[in-house]
C-alpha cells in the first residue's frame, strides 16, 4: 500500500467540488425534512384518527425500510408515473421524507415534553390557540428539540453518499469516478473518510455545547 | 405469470442473502457492542482511548464509505475479502459502534449502591459484572438493541453497491431485465418492513422473558 501525495493533490479539487454538492444536498434535505416532520407530527397528533392512523402507518413503514430502497423508489418508479425528476431533486425529496420520519418524533417528543399545566394555564387564562402555540407551547418545547435535531442533521450528512446510487454527484461519487478511472481506490476512499470524520467530530463538538446550552430530550 | 414466479424466486433468495446478512452482522455488532461498552468503562485506561476511538471512528462515517473502503481499500494491503465478508465486517463494526454507547449508558444506569454492594461483598469484578450488573443492565438495553437491529437490516441494503447479491440487488436485476419497477421495489419494500416488524416483535417478547422475575423490583 503506498500513499501518493502528488496524486491527493491533483484529484482534491474535484473532490472539494463533490464535497460542496454534499453539503448543499444536505442542507436542503435537512429543510424538507424539518418541515415535512412538523406537518407529520401534527397529523398524528390529529384527533381525526382517520388522519392520524395513515399517517402513523406511513411513518413506521418509511422508518422500517432502507433508505436506499426508497430512493430507487422516487428515483426509478416516479418516471413511469410521468413525473420526472433530476437525480439531486429525487434524492432530496427521498432523504427528506426518510428523515421527516424521525424529526416527527423529535417533535412530539418535544411538544409532549411541556407539562400538561402550561395547556391549562393558556385554557385559563383564555389566550387562542394560536397565541398558546405562540406564546406557551413552542419557547418552551423548541429548546429541548435543537440538540435532537443537530444530531439528524449529522446523520443526513453522513448519509449523503447513498445520492451516489443514483447518479448524484457528491463526494463519493467524485471519489468513485476518480478511482474508477485512474485505479487508485486507496487515496480517494481514505480521504472521503477523512473528510466525514473530520466534519463529525466538529459536529460532535458543536453538538455538546448545544446540549449544554439548550439541555436535552428525556428520552 | 409464470414468469414472475421465476423473478419473485429471485427476490426471495435476495431475501434469504439480506436475512443471513442481519443475522450473522447483529451476531458480531452485539460481541463488538459488549467489548467496546464495557472498554469505554474500564479501569485502564489504554482501553479507554483504544474503546472511545473505535466509537467514535465508526460513528463518525457511514456505513457506505466504511463497507467501500473495506471492500476496494483493503484488498490493496493484501487483505482480500469477498463481498459478503466485507459486509458482514463493515455492518457489524458500524452498528457495534452504536451499540457500544448503548451498553455504556444501560450499565452506568444501574444504581451506585448496587455496585458498592457487589464490593462490600466481596464479589469479584467478574461476578459483580455476571451477576448483579449485567442482569439489571440488560433489560434497559434491549429496546435500543431492538432499533439499532432494524438500522442494521436497512443498512444491508447497501451491500448491493458490492456486488452483493442480497434483495434491493436482485430487484434491480429484476427491474433490468423486465423494465418494470412499482413492482420489484414495491414488493422488497414491502418485505423489508415485514422483517422489521419480525425483529421488532421478537425483541419485544424477549424483553418480556428477561423482565419477568423483575416486576417488583424496578
Amino acid at each position: 500500500m503506498d500513499w501518493d501525495w502528488g496524486f491527493v493533490a491533483e484529484i482534491m479539487p474535484t473532490l472539494l467540488q463533490g464535497l460542496k454538492l454534499t453539503l448543499i444536498v444536505t442542507l436542503l434535505s435537512a429543510a424538507v425534512a424539518a418541515v415535512l416532520g412538523l406537518g407529520l407530527a401534527i397529523a398524528r397528533r390529529s384527533a381525526n384518527r382517520y388522519v392520524a392512523r395513515p399517517v402513523a402507518f406511513v411513518v413506521e413503514f418509511i422508518r422500517g425500510t432502507p433508505l436506499l430502497v426508497q430512493l430507487y423508489f422516487i428515483f426509478y418508479v416516479l418516471p413511469d408515473a410521468g413525473i420526472l425528476l433530476p437525480p439531486l431533486v429525487a434524492g432530496v425529496i427521498g432523504m427528506g421524507l426518510h428523515y421527516a420520519t424521525y424529526t416527527a418524533e423529535v417533535y412530539r417528543a418535544g411538544i409532549e415534553n411541556v407539562p400538561k399545566g402550561q395547556w391549562e394555564a393558556a385554557r385559563a387564562t383564555n389566550l387562542t390557540m394560536r397565541q398558546t402555540w405562540v406564546h406557551v407551547v413552542v419557547p418552551q418545547a423548541v429548546p429541548p428539540m435543537i440538540p435532537a435535531l443537530a444530531n439528524y442533521l449529522i446523520a443526513m450528512f453522513k448519509e449523503t453518499p447513498l445520492l451516489s446510487a443514483i447518479t448524484v454527484l457528491e463526494l463519493m461519487n467524485q471519489a468513485k469516478s476518480v478511482a474508477n478511472s485512474s485505479y487508485r481506490y486507496i487515496e480517494p476512499m481514505t480521504l472521503v473518510g477523512a473528510f466525514f470524520l473530520a466534519m463529525s467530530l466538529a459536529s460532535v463538538v458543536i453538538l455538546r455545547w448545544l446540549e449544554r446550552r439548550y439541555g436535552r430530550l428525556g428520552t | 405469470m409464470a414468469e414472475w414466479s421465476g423473478y419473485l424466486t429471485l427476490i426471495l433468495q435476495g431475501a434469504l442473502v439480506t436475512v443471513q446478512l442481519t443475522l450473522m452482522g447483529s451476531a458480531l455488532a452485539l460481541v463488538v457492542a459488549f467489548l467496546a461498552g464495557l472498554g469505554r468503562i474500564a479501569p485502564w485506561g489504554p482501553l479507554r482511548w483504544l474503546a472511545t476511538a473505535y466509537i467514535e471512528f465508526f460513528r463518525g462515517t457511514s456505513i457506505f464509505v466504511q463497507l467501500f473502503w473495506v471492500y476496494f481499500v483493503l484488498p490493496f494491503a493484501g487483505a482480500s475479502l469477498s463481498p459478503l465478508a466485507a459486509g458482514v465486517l463493515a455492518l457489524g463494526l458500524n452498528v457495534g459502534a452504536y451499540g457500544a454507547e448503548v451498553v455504556r449508558g444501560a450499565v452506568l444506569s444501574v444504581p451506585r449502591d448496587q455496585r458498592e454492594a457487589t464490593v462490600a461483598l466481596n464479589l469479584t469484578p467478574y461476578q459483580r459484572m455476571r451477576h448483579v450488573i449485567l442482569p439489571q443492565a440488560l433489560p434497559l438495553m434491549l429496546p435500543t438493541f431492538g432499533n439499532n437491529a432494524i438500522e442494521l437490516l436497512k443498512a444491508t441494503a447497501v451491500v448491493s453497491l458490492i456486488s452483493l447479491t442480497d434483495m434491493t440487488f436482485q430487484a434491480q436485476v429484476v427491474r433490468a431485465q423486465t423494465g418494470s419497477t412499482l413492482v420489484p421495489f414495491l414488493t422488497i419494500l414491502v418485505l423489508y418492513f415485514l422483517m422489521a416488524l419480525a425483529i421488532s416483535a421478537g425483541v419485544r417478547a424477549f424483553e418480556r422473558r428477561l423482565t419477568a422475575g423483575l416486576d417488583g423490583v424496578r
